[in-house]
């Protein structure tokens, strides 16, 4: 845990769509930093640094950072860029906690954005994987997923069916979310019946191509209680990102969020997640992740998250809403999306998520995923946390 | 800010091309020197700060090729795409937040794996000024031209820093282009875009740096040699080239400015006593130099006549050779942290200076749009 | 490499992996420069925003201001002449360039506008370019709504 508080006072987002040929990358990311001063009630010039991100081949401009400074507030500012694949967004949160924890900086702006549309996404992901070994079977984020779903299948007797559960609950909360890009609820044969994609999955299982901008607003103690009346406070972040050949990955569990959840849990103190946790936004890019990963994050136990889905526990209005967004199916600017779900975070901490607010939120969770099996977490609170 | 220090160093040769290694055997090289420097194994890592550019490397998500070499399993890792400079910094941020005591920075590319033309020219604007064709060295050029127009700096004077440099690297087993040449060498070689000459140009090379920060609870417990950060900052000017002069650098200036402060230094030239700065290209070591306040505004090419930034001089100016000795983008930054690093512990053999105080420089982006300075001491 | 390695390679003659990223962009220009390209190809008007906060004109036009953080609303008429600020000339052929050297790039600064344009200087000797030498946009006949409407300056009649 950090030795300085570290607090998030503001935040904001475009309204994610499928595509935005109003605006280029630089403007869109203009619109969500405007929003999130306009939350801060802040000036660009109250902000001391700048750290964005994306993922360079989504837009194939190379140094973004230095690209991008007219709409990110970046000119005479100290500006850096971390990228770490999907996992970018949430990467970005916690570079901004870092950056005020270690009291080099009291303010700091976060921006995550992605012009999917821009670019062929398969084509731009591909090239992630080592040229000799993998890419040239590699097929795409996908058939990676597909593999993982699969795996946990033949373990634990799950079937797309519940899969199909995870993505209802997901696209009926974001009706309740405007920044959202999909706002249609979709039924359980509806599901079933679009179109196979890898198989389990579905087209009505997995994550649409956004065009989207996130921003927060990180302060130090010193400052947050000033701009924000609650502001949400950064208990603890921890993340996992290795893996590098498809082969070492022990597809159906997710090792990378259980190391990471579990280390995150224990220094911050928190010994029964599904009892002390109010409220997660997990970067579920598809269905099925939404039921295998709550068991790697500690929620249930191993091969119980089907059922605890069915329950309606992670519904809005059951015991610990998952995703009240509507998570990562419902909308997916890369590079912006797991900011995203730490903005959503913040939003329930700090009680400014309007329609899709869930009552009584005392810690959040937020987590990213990218990579080749990548978790990134953090944990939210409305009380200061010890130090 | 509270104390840290850089208490382990390594890094791989520079070579025009590293046949028989990947990018993660490059970080493996590196990494384990910089333990076997501070006394260290992985375990006593607390996390980890990789540096790279997806681009360079021609790969989506480019942290993931050096990862586990880095020793990432098991640990809380990060990655800045930009100059090594940066991703030191933000490492630093890492071990001074009160969640880590050390952090290993890692910073690479392999320039021999792509046309460096591409890739710079991939920085332009897709709507308004990719499709000139422009690409780093003749940004560059269109700048050492407004630099030269502004100053009155010349050719010649141009010339003799890449005489130093290329002279420099040869005492430096590291670098990749130790050569004794003259000013007519340079003036006579081949002149790619008016007015760099070939020899005013540095290659575009591959190596690995690493090095491990340690706040300052965590040095004592490690028999690595500390060298203490006292200043460290950064800042970028605007995008377009036509939104700046771009015969000045405001940004570094303002980066410069902080350090120094931050350093508690009053008068750089005189306090600073080695640097190690972003040579690219030969006008880039003059105009750094002067925008950073070590010397006065269009000085610095008759003080380099002087023979006052020689490795005998006043204040030596890139003992190691710089990047015109060799010039690994990204890890390029941090090997400059590693070079004044070697320099206050007196571990830099045959280009050794006397100096307790030093400056390493880094640049993001064209024509030095984003500069960030380093301050290091050998005392705390 | 680990010294465990270094027999490893002797013989072995390494082996080189070709391969590229094809990855097709097209990029949304945005209504901002989208409206400065219409007006290049269809009234050869070249067209700057200005900022009411601090009163810069931006060519290319920018939709807010960078500094103010402002909205620019306002659509200002630039050059065609102007000023060339720096330029160089390319005399050996990079990969990136499309034209055969020697090629002229140079930053124009166009009455009107507060910040310079990268462009392309033709109908020069590259020893006749100077910093400081007036010069004028030269549309071409036909033209789309890109940089290109533009197809160089050349110096000032």
């Amino acid at each position: 845990m950090g030795k300085n508080r570290v607090a998030i006072v503001g935040t904001g987002q475009t309204f994610h769509k499928s595509h935005r040929p109003d605006v280029n990358g630089q403007e869109l990311i203009n619109e969500a930093v405007q929003a999130a001063l306009k939350d801060a009630d802040m000036k660009i010039n109250d902000i001391d640094a700048v750290v964005i991100g994306n993922m360079d081949h989504f837009e194939g401009i190379n140094y973004v950072d230095c690209w991008s400074v007219d709409g990110s507030g970046g000119v005479m500012r100290p500006i850096i860029k971390l990228t770490t694949g999907g996992t970018t967004g949430s990467t970005l949160a916690i570079g901004g906690y870092h950056l005020v924890g270690s009291g080099l900086f009291d303010k700091v702006l976060v921006i995550g954005w992605e012009k999917n549309s821009e670019s062929d996404t398969t084509g731009a992901i591909t090239p992630a994987f080592a040229p000799v070994w993998d890419r040239l079977v590699f097929a795409g984020a996908i058939s990676g997923l597909a593999v993982e779903a699969q795996s946990y299948m033949a373990k634990y007797g799950a079937t797309d069916k519940d899969g199909a559960r995870v993505s209802v609950r997901d696209r009926k909360h974001a009706c309740n979310n405007p920044h959202a890009q999909l706002r249609k609820e979709v039924s359980i044969e509806e599901v079933l019946e679009s179109p196979v994609l890898a198989d389990p999955i579905h087209l009505l299982d997995v994550c649409p191509r956004t065009d989207g901008a996130c921003a927060v607003i990180m302060a130090s103690e010193k400052y947050a209680e000033k701009i924000a009346r609650t502001p949400d406070w950064i208990w603890g972040t921890a993340n996992r990102h290795k893996y590098s050949y498809l082969g070492d990955v022990n597809w159906g569990e997710l090792d990378s969020m259980a190391e990471a959840a579990g280390e995150m849990f224990e220094k911050c103190g928190i010994k029964e997640p599904r009892k002390e946790i109010n409220v997660i936004e997990m970067y579920q890019p598809y269905s099925f992740a939404g039921i295998i990963w709550i068991e790697d994050m500690g929620i249930v136990e191993r091969g119980k998250g089907a059922e605890y889905i069915w329950s309606g526990a992670t519904d809005m209005g059951g015991e610990l809403p998952i995703n009240p967004s509507g998570g990562v199916i419902a909308c997916n600017p890369i590079g912006a999306t797991g900011l995203i779900r730490c903005a959503e975070a913040a939003m329930q901490v700090m009680g400014r998520a309007g329609d899709h607010q869930v009552p009584d939120v005392n810690h959040a969770v937020s987590t990213g995923f990218g990579g080749c099996m990548w978790t990134d977490i953090l944990l939210h609170g409305k009380q200061k946390p010890q130090i | 800010m509270e104390r840290a220090a850089i208490i382990g160093t390594g890094m791989t040769k520079i070579e025009s091309a590293k046949h028989t290694e990947t990018f993660a055997d490059m970080a493996w090289e590196a990494v384990n020197k910089a333990l076997d420097d501070a006394g260290m194994t992985i375990d006593d890592v607390d996390n980890v700060v990789t540096t790279s550019n997806d681009f360079w490397d021609g790969r989506t998500i480019s942290c993931m090729a050096v990862g586990d070499a880095s020793g990432a399993s098991h640990k809380n890792v990060s990655c800045v795409e930009g100059d090594g400079t940066f991703g030191a910094f933000y490492g630093l941020s890492r071990a001074l937040s009160g969640s880590y005591g050390t952090t290993l920075v890692t910073a690479h590319s392999k320039g021999s794996e792509s046309i460096s033309s591409l890739i710079t020219n991939a920085s332009f604007d897709p709507i308004y000024d990719r499709w000139l064709g422009m690409d780093m060295i003749s940004a560059s050029a269109m700048q050492a031209n407004a630099y030269m127009e502004r100053t009155g700096t010349t050719s010649e004077q141009l010339a003799m820093v890449s005489v130093k440099n290329h002279g420099n690297a040869v005492k430096n087993p590291l670098s990749q282009l130790p050569m004794s040449i003259s000013v007519e060498d340079v003036l006579g070689s081949e002149m790619i875009s008016d007015p760099l000459h070939k020899l005013d140009c540095s290659p575009v090379s591959d190596a690995c740096c690493a090095i491990i920060i340690a706040n300052e609870s965590r040095v004592p417990a490690y028999s690595g040699h500390p060298v203490w950060i006292k200043g460290a900052a950064f800042c970028s000017d605007a995008y377009f080239l036509g939104d700046r002069d771009i015969s000045r650098a405001k940004a570094l200036t303002e980066a410069a400015k902080k350090a120094f402060s931050m350093a508690g230094i009053t008068n750089p030239s005189k306090e600073i006593q080695v640097a190690e700065i972003y040579d690219a290209f030969t006008y880039q070591e003059l105009m750094w130099l002067e925008e950073m306040g070590l010397c006065e505004s269009g000085t610095a090419g008759s003080m380099l006549e002087k023979g006052e930034f020689d490795i005998e001089g006043r204040l030596p100016v890139n003992p190691s050779g710089g990047l015109l000795g060799g010039h690994p983008v990204i890890a390029a930054g941090l090997i400059r942290i590693v070079e004044i690093v070697k320099q206050l512990r007196k571990e830099a053999g045959e280009y050794q200076v006397d100096a307790k105080r030093g400056l390493a420089h880094g640049v993001n982006g064209l024509c030095g749009q984003s500069h960030c300075v380093w301050v290091l001491d050998s005392e705390g | 490499m680990g010294a465990g390695m270094k027999n490893t390679f002797d013989g072995i003659e390494p082996l080189v992996h070709k391969s590229q990223i094809s990855v097709p962009y097209h990029w949304w220009a945005g209504e901002t420069a989208s409206r400065f390209f219409v007006e290049l190809r269809d009234t050869t008007k070249i067209m700057g925003t200005r900022c009411d906060g601090c009163g810069k004109t931006f060519v290319p036009p920018r939709k807010t201001c960078p500094v103010c953080f402002t909205e620019n609303t306002e659509w200002v008429e630039c050059g065609p002449f102007g000023t060339v600020t720096s330029f160089t000339v390319v005399r050996k052929q990079q990969e990136a360039l499309h034209h055969k050297v020697p090629v002229i790039f140079a930053l124009v600064l166009l009455d009107g506008a507060d910040t310079s344009l990268l462009h392309r200087l033709d109908e020069v000797s590259p020893e006749d370019v100077k910093i400081g030498m007036k010069v004028e946009a030269s549309f071409n006949e036909t033209r789309d709504a890109n940089m290109t409407a533009i197809a160089y300056f050349k110096p000032a009649s």
